[in-house]
């Protein structure tokens, strides 16, 4: 499928691999949503952490 | 004469009750007719359990009738969100998709230790799907509406726990808060909410949405009613891997200590950027009284959020997969295109979002050698309008529905105890956020006591309602 948007590829490779539907009119919300979450995701990213650093999946205190 | 028990407290039921001078099903009866009164206004609840409460209240007054103790809570009335189980009901977390499942057997932990001490469940409250939302709006079941001004939102997602309180229909309900969901519906309901320490209070049957950030508090329209509640719900449960083994550890019995000694701090840098006039006003009152002067940083806010939003939409993607899958024209648009887009986020990424909170959290409970008590804002601003889509701060267009949480989601984020308490303000009221280190609720609700003793922070009558 041609797309203009890079984005769109690989919305159409993740929901093929999860087969998840993907509507066309779904198309521009998922990925406007998909931009988001990748852009905060990306904040995270770019903060340095030490190798060592346990993740908090259950948080506990 | 009936007592007429509009506008009481869930103690002065409950001390009526046990005294004899109302019956429990009086004061169940006259919490169903408010909520027939009032409810075509809020739509606040979506299960209206009349039977059952009938036969809870009469199993009460006939224990009473007995000479038998009844608990602390005897009599009153409560409600629950409805992703919470309530034996013979479909758990329906907000959907549609949900009301094919089969009635729950067993009612949720939280319930069976209410109903323990005596309260009555009088039905399950309308909310956003599957919780994600911050708004009380709801495609299937309409929104739940503000009891100040009924063409505002209730704020989300625990929108009818807010709507139901806030508009006195019952004095106490339950909800949940994954990223913000009882803190935001008690600022923009103006009245009292407890996000309790993660862990605390357990989550056995009810509704998941992300479970490393999922927890269940109460809300109500005064301090001790909300203590006497989460005292009340406190402890170990096996059926919540999550739920902390420590030993009860009540509040109710601190409250009137005061607030002498105690440290507290106002937040700054990110939680004073992104703020309306209102939240300054409620923030300003509310350090003054407090004579809080000292002003923390929590380092990496933004980030935090950052952080809380991806793992939200992962997790939340995950457990909800399947019903992407086969269902998807089941949802509600924006829940569903949300949902699938967090489905695609990259593992790793995911993977130092949960990192990073470990890092966040160690950072944040430096502060806490420093000072007990840190003050937020709830909300940036006071109620929007029901479907609104945008706001405008600071000369930039912001949209309402992402902004609404952004103070709270780093709190919740890292599990610190938090009491959302109501400043009063004209034409709407507005909320603050209370926030101690984890495991202190009791100093969070000792300062919300002190507040409302002092006057700053009071649940109004329901002024969409007169």
């Amino acid at each position: 499928m041609t797309t203009e948007n890079p984005l769109d590829d690989y919305i159409d490779a993740v929901a093929k691999a999860l087969a998840l539907p993907v509507e066309e009119a779904w198309r521009p919300a998922v990925r406007a949503n998909l931009e988001v979450s990748l852009r905060l995701a990306r904040l995270v990213d770019e903060f340095p952490l030490p190798d060592e650093t346990e993740p908090a999946s259950i948080y506990t205190v | 004469m009936m007592l007429n028990t509009d506008g009481l407290s869930a103690q002065q039921i409950a001390q009526a009750v046990t005294d004899r001078k109302l019956s429990a099903l009086d004061a169940t009866e006259a919490a169903l007719a408010r909520i027939a009164a009032h409810d075509t206004v809020l739509n606040s609840f979506t299960d209206v359990t009349a039977n059952r409460a009938r036969a809870t209240a009469k199993a009460i007054d006939a224990k009473i009738a007995a000479g038998e103790k009844v608990g602390p809570l005897a009599g009153v009335p409560f409600a629950v969100k409805n992703l919470f189980d309530v034996k013979g009901l479909a758990t329906r977390a907000g959907s549609k998709i949900n009301r094919d499942l089969a009635p729950a057997s067993r009612d949720a932990t939280l319930i069976e230790r209410m109903e323990a001490a005596g309260a009555v469940l009088v039905g399950a409250l309308n909310m956003g799907e599957y919780a994600y939302d911050f708004t009380g709006e709801n495609v299937h079941d309409g929104p739940s509406r503000n009891p100040h001004d009924p063409t505002r939102m209730s704020g989300g997602s625990s929108g009818g726990s807010g709507s139901a309180v806030g508009g006195a229909l019952v004095p106490i309900a339950l909800g949940s808060d994954t990223n913000g969901s009882i803190r935001v519906p008690s600022s923009f309901c103006g009245i009292f909410g407890l996000k309790p320490t993660y862990g605390r209070l357990s989550r056995a049957r009810s509704f998941p949405f992300v479970a490393s950030l999922d927890h269940l508090g109460p809300l109500a329209r005064n301090v001790g009613d909300l203590a006497l509640a989460y005292d009340t719900m406190q402890g170990p449960d096996a059926d919540d891997a999550a739920c902390t083994t420590r030993p009860v550890e009540p509040v109710t019995s601190l409250l009137a200590k005061g607030i002498d000694g105690l440290r507290v701090a106002v937040a700054g840098g990110y939680f004073q950027k992104n703020v309306f006039p209102e939240a300054v006003e409620a923030i300003s009152r509310v350090t003054k009284a407090l004579d809080a002067t000292t002003t923390v940083e929590l380092h990496e806010a933004a980030r935090a959020r950052a952080a809380a939003y991806v793992i939200t939409t992962t997790e939340g993607a995950s457990l909800h997969l399947d019903r992407l899958r086969k269902r998807p024209n089941d949802f509600d648009p924006a829940v569903r295109d949300r949902l699938i887009a967090g489905a695609m986020v990259p593992a790793p990424l995911v993977d130092r979002a949960q990192k990073f909170r470990r890092w966040y959290r160690a950072k944040v409970l430096e502060l806490f050698k420093s000072v007990d008590v840190i003050i937020a804002p709830a909300t940036p601003c006071i109620a929007p309008k029901l479907g609104q889509v945008n706001f405008v701060l600071d000369g930039v267009e912001l949209p309402v529905r992402a902004n609404i949480g952004i103070h709270t989601q780093p709190i919740s984020f890292i599990g610190l105890p938090v009491v959302a308490v109501p400043v009063p303000l004209e034409p709407m009221p507005i909320g603050v956020q209370i926030i101690a280190a984890p495991w202190r609720e009791d100093i969070a609700l000792r300062v919300a006591h002190a507040l409302e003793r002092m006057g700053v922070a009071a649940a109004l009558a329901p002024r969409g309602l007169l």
